[in-house]
């Protein structure tokens, strides 16, 4: 398929491999909602751990957050990344076509080997680094290719200023750089096995596992994230960025902010009270760049709203920026000792997470793949009406995961502090867990919600893909999405 | 001199970069490494030692079967807390665990204190079918640990371990494959396990001394788990942190 190409340049941009990313992350995300409901459904009906040792809860849950997170969320910045990164800079990628294809098939080798492990109980033991060393290894290698790719094109550029979806992405590459480095220092048992153990141990271990935990969010999650949004939301509004300014202040203050959170999942524990207070204060503060930069986003839109009645594509980015803003409250909030100390170890942090998750990442990445799809094949989507349907299904979806998990989690956090009349304690643990039973099937339902919206979208991504006509894309740039100086 | 405006950074890859990896760098800076070099972030109390090759065994099925995604092992100072599980955590009772197992999440309870409070047969058959003793439970059941355990390499996994900073001695080392077997073989002489390894408790933790399995080896270490310090010895001069 012949690549579009930009007036006036040699050579056209590099969009294998980008189609390639776009399809990646259609499959793994429909294969990381699967691996999700699954697993509610065993919190919910234990039987259906199946007693075989690889499909036990433990085992899979590993599974479901890598393949959302590094699967999913991983194959879609990337993708978008060097898609973003060749328009902005009117540069075609550093490194080219094999380039391309290096990082895309590098990607998918890291996400194979680490799942494969985990099923086999392949494991360093701590969250979302849970890939043993010879898959770091490896995943640092195609990490520094994806730098080096990134900041070359840069380096490339034909226009004077580096747009600030540029930033955040830059950002995102050097940072999880830093933290998978860190947290990831281990000594191989050696011996023909694949065990090792990391170099620091109980609370500093902790405190950098946290430190990396949190940011994994921060900057993977999040700064990645706000690039694809300073990019898309934009373009599909075809308007520019509301405040140049604001574009600064969010970068800066953001990056500085973040890094300072991953206490916050350590309140109350044996790591020393000054990291905590660390942590809290600082987690208050993100607030507000992370308001700031909801408010840039959502601005944006002003003078085009009327947008959000014909584009359901739109719905979805908007819709997730709106998440975010309700995820980035809620998030201070429980970092706030006394909150924590009721909603830690519960399932509100559950509700939490997904509410980042299904809402602002998912959707993010809908609202780009839906502008982007019909720009990279060079076809009309295949029906706006199940987009619509997509978008209703989960955010309904959404809204009985979360809601659900509110419940169950402030109930579970209160019971287990219950004292009866005598002074005792109220509940035993177990009548807490059995409590949960109902919850537990209302958030596998909006989990089935949330998948069945992503099969739609399947559906609707294979039906364009595979149309046979050819046509010009409606949606092609007339101008740079850059705010005025 | 020129007043300074953003379009500097923003048109310069490098300083961009630079800039960036020294605003992230601070942070992570300022919490973590006063953790290595303050000396009272770790409790000055007796009765920590190096997990025994059982239990470390043990600790890394724990580690393997995901235990960590449901059970914390980090208890809180609250009341209710104290009443459930016992006193809160100390950081010396983790400084030898790699990696750390506080956890996030309490689908089921904590463990950081569960050594010692059902016995050696309640865990074995727990593990094997949760549901039997415990009908409201939704573990998943660990009968396929009833395996012989693989400890060839023991030997590597406590030099690796001496490697990140666990005193395990030469001696140690050297002796871990029979300290291993004495450990689970209740009649087996232990004069020299237990002068290695202080309080160690010899058992046939599955009731079957004549293979050592996995079961062994996990019920091993949840057996050990919040047993090391004696709290009515220690005094709250110990326990201040920075």
């Amino acid at each position: 398929m012949a690549s579009y190409a930009e007036p006036g340049l040699a050579e056209p941009d590099v969009e294998a491999p980008v189609r390639a990313f776009a399809i990646a992350t259609v499959f793994w995300g429909i294969a990381g909602f699967l691996a999700g409901v699954v697993i509610a459904a065993q919190l919910a009906f234990p039987l259906l751990n199946l007693d075989l040792e690889w499909t036990t809860f433990g085992r899979l849950r590993p599974l479901h957050t890598s393949a959302v997170i590094f699967a999913f969320g991983g194959n879609a910045l990337i993708g978008t990344s060097l898609y973003i990164v060749q328009r902005t800079c009117r540069a075609r990628l550093f490194g080219g076509e094999e380039m391309g294809w290096f990082l895309f098939w590098g990607y998918q080798f890291f996400i194979v080997t680490a799942a494969v492990g985990y099923l086999f109980g392949v494991t360093q033991g701590k969250e979302y680094a849970e890939p043993e060393w010879y898959v770091d290894l490896w995943l640092t290698l195609v990490w520094v290719a994806y730098l080096v790719a990134f900041a070359g094109t840069i380096l490339k550029r034909r226009e004077p200023h580096i747009y600030v979806a540029n930033w955040f992405l830059l950002a995102f590459i050097i940072t999880v750089a830093m933290l998978h480095i860190v947290n990831n220092l281990a000594l191989p048992v050696g011996d023909g096995i694949g065990k090792s153990y990391g170099l620091a141990s109980g609370v500093q271990d902790a405190m950098i596992q946290w430190w990396y935990g949190h940011n994994a969010v921060g900057f993977f999650l999040t700064a990645g994230f706000l690039g694809m949004m300073y990019y898309f939301i934009p373009k599909q509004a075809g308007r520019p960025v509301y405040s140049y300014r604001l574009s600064i202040v969010h970068f800066w203050s953001l990056i500085f902010l973040y890094i300072w959170a991953g206490p916050h999942h350590l309140h109350y524990t044996a790591l020393p009270d000054w990291a905590q207070t660390l942590g809290m204060v600082f987690s208050i503060m993100l607030w507000m760049p992370s308001w700031g930069g909801m408010i840039n986003g959502l601005m944006t839109l002003s003078g085009a709203w009327d947008k959000l009645r014909t584009d359901p594509g739109l719905r979805f980015s908007v819709t997730a920026v709106g998440f975010y803003a309700m995820a980035t409250f809620e998030g201070p909030v429980m970092s706030i000792r006394a909150v924590n100390s009721l909603s830690h170890y519960t399932d509100w942090t559950i509700g939490h997470v997904h509410s980042g998750a299904l809402g602002w990442n998912g959707f993010i990445i809908f609202g780009a793949l839906y502008w982007l799809i019909p720009v990279l094949w060079k076809k009309r989507l295949y029906s706006e009406r199940l987009v619509a349907w997509h978008f209703w299904v989960a955010t309904l979806g959404i809204v009985l995961y979360i809601t659900a998990m509110w419940v169950s989690g402030i109930m579970q956090g209160l019971m287990w502090r219950a004292y009866d009349e005598h002074g005792f304690l109220q509940y035993a643990f177990v009548e807490t867990v059995a409590a949960m039973h109902p919850y537990y099937v209302i958030r596998m339902l909006g989990g089935l919600l949330y998948l069945s919206g992503a099969l739609i979208m399947a559906w609707n991504i294979y039906r364009t893909v595979t149309a046979a006509e050819e046509e010009a894309p409606a949606a092609l740039p007339a101008a740079l999405p850059m705010a005025a100086e | 001199m020129k007043r300074f405006t953003h379009a500097l950074i923003e048109k310069n890859l490098i300083l961009l970069g630079v800039l960036t990896l020294l605003t992230v760098a601070i942070g992570g800076l300022v919490q973590i490494v006063p953790l290595f070099l303050v000396e009272t972030t770790i409790e000055r109390v007796q009765g920590i030692r190096p997990y025994t090759p059982l239990e470390l065994m043990g600790r890394n099925i724990y580690v393997r079967e995901g235990c960590y995604l449901c059970h914390s092992q980090m208890v809180r100072p609250f009341r209710d807390e104290a009443e459930r599980y016992g006193h809160y955590s100390l950081a010396a009772e983790s400084m030898y665990d790699h990696p750390f197992q506080w956890g996030s999440k309490r689908t089921g309870p904590d463990l950081a204190r569960v050594g010692g409070r059902y016995s050696d047969d309640w865990h074995a058959a727990h593990l094997r079918s949760p549901r039997e003793l415990v009908p409201a439970s939704v573990m998943p059941p660990y009968a396929f640990l009833d395996r012989p355990l693989d400890a060839e390499a023991i030997r590597a996994h406590l030099r690796a371990q001496r490697g990140v900073g666990v005193p395990y001695s030469d001696e140690m080392i050297a002796e871990a494959p029979r300290d291993l077997a004495a450990q689970a073989t209740p009649e087996a002489d232990a004069t020299g396990f237990s002068r290695r390894y202080p309080n160690a408790r010899q058992a046939a933790f599955d009731a079957d001394p004549k293979v050592v399995t996995e079961m062994d080896a996990l019920v091993a270490y949840l057996q050990m788990l919040g047993t090391l310090v004696r709290f009515s010895d220690v005094t709250p001069d110990q326990l201040r942190q920075p």
